[in-house]
């Protein structure tokens, strides 16, 4: 079977109506944005249904924006088909308050790492993960580092102002 | 006596359990890896490992660093075929960008990264070798390694780290040097290597340390996201360059080996055939490159050559605007990967048109497999453990990030 945009999305869509919130295909690639809720039961029905087996969780990834308040953290999965050869990715977004997402180590245990990476870098705890703890860093640090509020450079530095260089500046901004 | 009960149906040394450190600065594991070891005697009941002691924040520094910036670091990911790392990145950007590479461009990507990934099975298989006890074809093969760095050297200028090529296409073209350098390569390599395929592929010391040890199906090595040589070793014939060819891999007539248990040995014969095979494509890219500039006209991002920065107007701003970062950029997000040394090497960029990456994300291979080595291992001996990773090919420089 020749799997497209279209008929992955409409499937999702006939399967779990109203669950896809959002969808665009940028390069080509199907994206769509789902709730928090709807996403582990989202990913076993693309995995196990006989037609679209989705059997590859590519990867897993936060992404912090700072500006969408009330959803400023997400998850963003890619997924594969290696049987119809097909990609599409799936993200969900939540309050950085409330940074909890479900855990997809149930359907994938390749999740793992990912999602521990993911609470490492981001700080988003993964209900129901059998070992969240920090990998890549240090046990005892108490930032979640890639989030923007923290910069990478000294803040006093100017020379190197967003504002100047395409940018309107958001980035770390109002932080400072 | 919780630990009596555990173990209560296995046959105890003494009754005994020790926790071993194998590492992390053990010798034998290649790299900073550490691994807390349960173990029975010579048996591993249980294995932890511990990552992350060169992490270097890679994804964090590509938030500010500007496209043609990010380069050096991905030459840090997988140090042992650094050219895939740089030439992924920059069709992730040329994907982005919506740039075309000409055809002569991409043939000489596909040379470089099919040298590299000879290079990188190399170390992995001769190292396969050093960890049954045959240091010779280790030794004896790693000339070859070092011819293949002459080859990066002549086309970049380095040799290890090597920031080759531009967004664009090849920093510059091949050199006369580098001809006669790749056709000696084309008919020494392949003798040699059948030397070492003697020493080793038949050997019955070999073959014995290396059948059964550290097996995994198909099913859970898809289950763990497994990708490249590993993955195909336990017969899945998954290869991003056949599934989703780049860099004109299409044009190119090879065959992807596939395994059957998914062993240290299929593992080993796999890389073996798939540095035949890179010899393969090789020699077709070579024999059939097209004629034609070596880089597109993208002056947006690609540095004009400095002869005309200090002589032209045009060329001087464009040079000005690259270097200073005020290229527009599209908004927009993409994910290209490539076919690593040890599997899917992918890129996710978000851009949001500034002139760093909103977010970048590599995804490596090595990070996501190595998760399932304390399966791998259990119930194993220490021993079959040390070749179990060496044949993962776990880089940590990749693990980390």
């Amino acid at each position: 079977m020749h799997l497209s945009n279209d008929i992955m999305r409409a499937a999702i869509e006939q399967q779990f109506p109203g669950s896809i919130l959002k969808h665009e295909e940028p390069y080509g690639m199907l994206t769509m944005e789902t709730t928090r809720e709807q996403i582990i039961p989202i990913l076993e029905f693309v995995k196990n249904d006989p037609a679209l087996q989705v059997n590859f969780l590519t990867s897993l990834c936060g992404i912090h924006y700072p500006d969408q308040s009330g959803r400023e953290l997400g998850v963003v999965y890619h997924m594969q088909s290696m049987r119809n050869n097909f990609r599409f990715r799936i993200k969900i977004f939540f309050s950085i308050e409330d940074a909890v997402a479900p855990t997809a180590t149930t359907l994938w245990p390749a999740a793992n790492w990912m999602e521990r990476e993911t609470y490492d870098f981001f700080g988003v705890h993964f209900t129901g993960h059998p070992n969240l703890k920090r990998i890549l860093n240090v046990e005892d640090m108490d930032v979640f580092p890639l989030r923007k509020e923290y910069r990478l450079e000294d803040g006093t530095r100017t020379d190197k102002d967003d504002r100047f260089f395409g940018r309107d500046g958001h980035e770390g901004r109002e932080f400072d | 006596m919780q630990v009596q009960s555990y173990f209560s149906g296995l046959d105890t040394i003494d009754g005994e359990l020790i926790t071993l450190n194998l590492g992390p600065t053990h010798p034998a594991t290649h790299g900073i890896f550490q691994n807390v070891l349960k173990m029975d005697g010579e048996r591993i009941i249980e294995a932890e490992q511990t990552i992350g002691y060169i992490h270097r924040a890679f994804e964090k520094l590509g938030e500010r660093r500007p496209y043609n910036q990010i380069t050096p670091i991905t030459d840090r990911l997988n140090y042992c075929s650094s050219p895939i790392n740089n030439m992924g990145w920059h069709m992730t950007v040329e994907k982005l960008i919506g740039c075309e590479v000409p055809k002569r461009a991409q043939y000489m990507r596909v040379i470089m990264m099919e040298l590299a990934r000879i290079a990188d099975h190399l170390i992995c298989n001769s190292v396969i070798g050093v960890d049954t006890g045959a240091l010779t074809g280790f030794t004896y093969i790693f000339q070859e390694r070092e011819h293949i760095y002459d080859l990066y050297e002549e086309i970049c200028g380095t040799r290890l780290t090597t920031n080759m090529g531009r967004i664009g296409g090849m920093e510059r073209d091949f050199s006369p040097a580098f001809h006669t350098k790749m056709k000696a390569f084309l008919t020494r390599f392949p003798k040699k290597f059948d030397e070492f395929t003697s020493l080793l592929e038949r050997n019955r010391i070999f073959i014995d340390r290396t059948v059964g040890a550290g097996p995994i199906s198909g099913e859970r090595a898809l289950e763990y996201g497994f990708t490249g040589p590993n993955l195909r070793a336990a017969g899945v014939d998954y290869d991003v360059r056949v599934a989703n060819p780049y860099s004109s891999y299409e044009d190119f007539d090879f065959i992807i080996p596939v395994g059957e248990n998914g062993d240290t040995y299929d593992r080993f014969l796999v890389r073996q055939e798939e540095i035949r095979q890179s010899v393969r494509i090789i020699e077709q890219a070579y024999k059939n490159m097209p004629e034609g500039p070596y880089h597109a006209d993208v002056p947006d991002f690609y540095l004009p050559s400095k002869d005309d920065v200090y002589t032209k107007m045009e060329a001087l701003i464009y040079h000005f605007k690259i270097v200073m970062g005020e290229v527009p950029v599209p908004v927009g997000e993409v994910y290209h990967a490539v076919e690593g040394g040890n599997g899917e090497l992918g890129f996710y960029l978000v851009s949001d048109g500034g002139r760093q990456p909103f977010r970048l994300h590599f995804r490596r291979p090595c990070f996501i497999y190595y998760q399932a080595y304390p399966e791998m291992i259990k119930g194993s001996f220490l021993s079959d453990a040390i070749l179990t990773m060496s044949s993962m090919n776990v880089i940590a420089g990749e693990l980390d990030a």
